[in-house]
């Protein structure tokens, strides 16, 4: 390169396609890997001579609510980008993402829940495989919400006018975090 | 350009440039090393001579030492941490973070890492994990003594063993650091080699060692998730009283444990250790072999026999790799049907493993040799391939594993293979790419004494530890002379410990080439060794950027040698097909 042109100038010539996909790819696998890794542990533990199952919050199942409606407002942003009304995209991000605070929130108030019930980290295996899961998972949400915080920020500087892939990334990780807790909530109920 | 005004701290500290990334990697390694490698002296001490004792170290270690003896629970202690330090903090950070970082970009022909911030992220997230590591010895009950492997119910009772303690803590927590970091570089291998291709750099046309590298990468992103799950429930274990890993009835110090649950089961930490544990081995191997396939073609003149081959052996490896790991359970406690399933399994690795360590055999047929450090180094590395993998056999086969297992045949084994193969690999990457990384020349006189010191030893110090096993020695024994049965063996303790220091004491004359030669060594040209990768077609060092005008351009394989009539002997990869002037060349 020319050298009265700095490295950053000629991005251009760094060659390659946006990485993005294929790192959001890879993060995707990692955390698959990791509830993987949970759930073996808790199908191999329940085995245990002293499993006995607990009955989780009911709040558990509106925070999964709370979580659902979440990923249908993150599509309606999705939407209104395609139709190019950032205002409309900027106040749903903004609803998905409070609703992702909110989620986590009614995680604790569940956890608080139990506790009070007796059911403490250390009464028991079920009970600490749902402090365990609904944590880490917790932590994955967390993660979530500060993306779909940074999307709505993108957006609101319209960023996102011919091409929205951080949104689209933001998304697909939401719906992940999203359908990961679902599947947790499966293990955690049924077995 | 852009390093011009950027500062001292950027440019050699918080960089973002993935060849300072790789040289930051490569000498944390190297300080790290020195540790490993010194607690190792002491072990060896203790073993040869159990009875005595030694007031200088008493004076200089008074933690370990007491009137001159190495404390027990203190060789526990020094036993893991050589295990950990070395395969997590020298030979990972070596072999794939510093080479992989170095590398990767020169030979596809990017100008840096996909994500250069999170590059520097995960350099500076390993540097704690290292300090924390080597602060746990000041841990009031020493540093970590359950091994590398850090079974419960010793890694999940404080109570459990004098290193059951904080030291223990600190060792989760450094793994966990250590283990975020290599995720996030695994990320950017994976990443940059999808993306950041050169034009005409098709996955056909890499180099291996990139090959290695791309899949070591994708075995760490699958398997360490598993480490982190067991490392959790092993913190909630210790610090939460959970008992996820704790069965009941557990009785320490004569007192039976009877606050918490119980039920938990030790064998489940040991599956999902091991789901990591083996994979991990190839995640070590796999790029030390892509480094002496490159190493090989360039000092044997002769494109690498089996390219295509080769890559399918390493992908069926990979993916055998990762559903072996009950190999290392065989006395755990395992349904025979199972235990004969994992055997079967483990010895189908061998068939595309020796057709890797046949293929680089074959690559060196009608050769036309140029024998440097580097060479000579890989030379050595496929011979320990051959020896280390003749006792990984018995060792696969559970009815031979029962007897050997935790033995000193497999202490001697797995040194052959991941300490011996890789830090073979590390030498040979060190002679090989040191003009690319440092501008200069290592001295070859000094690297063939280093070579001839090290090599003869350290195959057999780690060969005789087969025989120590044969003999029914135990691995984690602090003094071997309290068995009857081991006495007579006793003297091979005392060789093993004489070879490995002399091997150890040779280490320093790599060193003082390396420092030496990075001031004072002739200045490189840009391809001193006639090779073809892209790395080579640019300047002795790379600038910032790596190239210094427009990308090169791969238009053929990277590995041809004496394949046409050219003057030189071999093609670069970056050379156009037709020499004809005018004409436009495009890339396939």
């Amino acid at each position: 390169m020319p050298a009265s042109m700095t490295l950053e100038q000629s991005t251009s010539s760094w060659g390659g396609r946006r990485p993005y996909p294929i790192g959001l790819g890879v993060v995707l696998v990692t955390v698959a890997m990791l509830f993987s890794a949970f759930v073996a542990a808790l199908l191999v533990r329940r085995t245990g001579a002293d499993w006995t199952g607990i009955e989780l919050p009911p709040l558990v199942w509106a925070n999964t609510g709370i979580l659902l409606v979440s990923s249908a407002a993150v599509e309606f942003a999705r939407r209104a980008v395609r139709r190019g009304s950032t205002e409309t995209a900027v106040r749903w991000l903004g609803v998905a993402a409070t609703l992702g605070l909110l989620f986590l929130a009614g995680q604790l108030a569940a956890w608080h829940e139990l506790t009070a019930q007796g059911l403490a980290l250390a009464s028991g295996p079920h009970a600490a495989f749902f402090y365990l899961l609904s944590g880490t998972h917790g932590a994955h949400v967390l993660a979530g919400v500060v993306a779909l915080f940074w999307a709505r920020a993108r957006a609101a500087r319209g960023a996102y006018r011919s091409q929205a892939s951080g949104l689209t990334h933001a998304a697909i990780f939401w719906h992940f975090v999203g359908g990961v807790w679902l599947l947790l909530l499966a293990v955690l109920t049924t077995l | 350009m852009s390093e011009t005004h950027t500062g001292f701290w950027r440019r050699y500290v918080f960089s973002t440039d993935h060849k300072t990334i790789g040289k930051q990697y490569y000498f944390t390694a190297m300080v790290m090393a020195l540790f490993a490698a010194a607690w190792s002296m002491l072990l060896r001490l203790q073993l040869a001579w159990p009875q005595q004792t030694w007031p200088v170290l008493g004076k200089l270690f008074p933690g370990l030492y007491q009137d001159g003896v190495l404390l027990p629970e203190r060789y526990l202690s020094l036993v893991t941490m050589h295990g950990t330090v070395m395969i997590f903090f020298v030979i990972s950070l070596a072999l794939v973070s510093g080479f992989g970082n170095f590398i990767i970009p020169l030979q596809i022909g990017a100008r840096d890492m996909a994500y250069p911030f999170l590059n520097m992220l995960s350099y500076w997230t390993v540097v704690p994990a290292c300090l924390i590591m080597l602060g746990s010895f000041f841990a009031p009950d020493g540093a970590a003594g359950s091994g590398w492997t850090a079974y419960p119910p010793l890694s999940a009772l404080s109570e459990a063993a004098p290193g059951s303690g904080l030291g223990q803590t600190l060792w989760i927590l450094a793994m966990a650091l250590w283990i975020a970091s290599f995720t996030m570089g695994g990320l950017n291998f994976i990443t940059t080699i999808l993306n950041l291709r050169t034009r005409g750099m098709s996955m056909r046309r890499m180099p291996l060692t990139v090959w290695t590298l791309f899949i070591a990468s994708i075995l760490g992103v699958l398997c360490f998730p598993a480490l982190t799950a067991a490392a959790i429930m092993l913190l909630l274990d210790r610090v939460g009283a959970t008992s996820f890993f704790l069965p009941s009835g557990l009785v320490v110090g004569g007192q039976l444990l009877s606050y918490r649950g119980g039920g938990g089961s030790p064998l489940l930490f040991q599956h999902l250790f091991w789901f990591l544990g083996h994979p991990e081995v190839y995640v070590l191997v796999l790029p030390a072999l892509g480094i002496i396939f490159d190493v090989v073609a360039v000092g044997g003149r002769r494109p690498v026999f089996g390219y295509r081959t080769s890559i399918g052996a390493l992908i069926v490896v990979a993916v055998l790799s990762m559903i072996v790991w009950g190999h290392h359970m065989f006395v755990s406690g395992m349904s025979p049907y199972v235990g004969e399933y994992f055997s079967v399994a483990t010895v189908t690795i061998t068939a595309p493993f020796a057709v890797l360590a046949m293929n680089l055999v074959a690559s060196l047929w009608r050769a036309e040799i140029r024998l440097n450090t580097a060479l000579l180094f890989a030379l050595a590395l496929i011979a320990a391939v051959g020896i280390g993998g003749i006792g990984g056999i018995f060792l696969a086969t559970a009815t031979s594993d029962i007897y050997l297992h935790n033995s000193y045949f497999v202490v001697g084994h797995f040194h052959l293979m991941i300490a011996v193969v890789t830090f073979f690999a590390i030498f040979a990457g060190t002679y090989h790419w040191f003009p690319k990384m440092f501008g200069r020349q290592m001295n070859e006189t000094l690297g063939r004494l280093h070579f001839w010191l090290t090599v003869p030893a350290v195959i057999v110090g780690f060969v005789a530890m087969h025989l120590l096993g044969m003999g029914g020695e135990q691995r984690h024994l602090y003094d071997p002379t309290v068995y009857q049965f081991l006495r007579p063996i006793q003297w091979l303790n005392v060789f093993i410990s004489i070879v490995l220091a002399l091997a150890a004491a040779a280490q320093f004359i790599f060193l003082g080439n390396l420092f030496y030669s990075l001031v004072r060594g002739p200045v490189a040209a840009s391809n001193p060794w006639a090779a073809t990768t892209l790395e080579w077609s640019t300047p002795s060092p790379a600038p910032h950027g790596n190239w210094p005008g427009e990308l090169p351009v791969a238009y053929r394989g990277p590995y041809e040698y004496r394949v046409d009539d050219s003057p030189e002997g071999y093609t670069p990869q970056h050379l156009p097909p037709s020499p004809a002037p005018g004409a436009v060349p495009v890339p396939v």
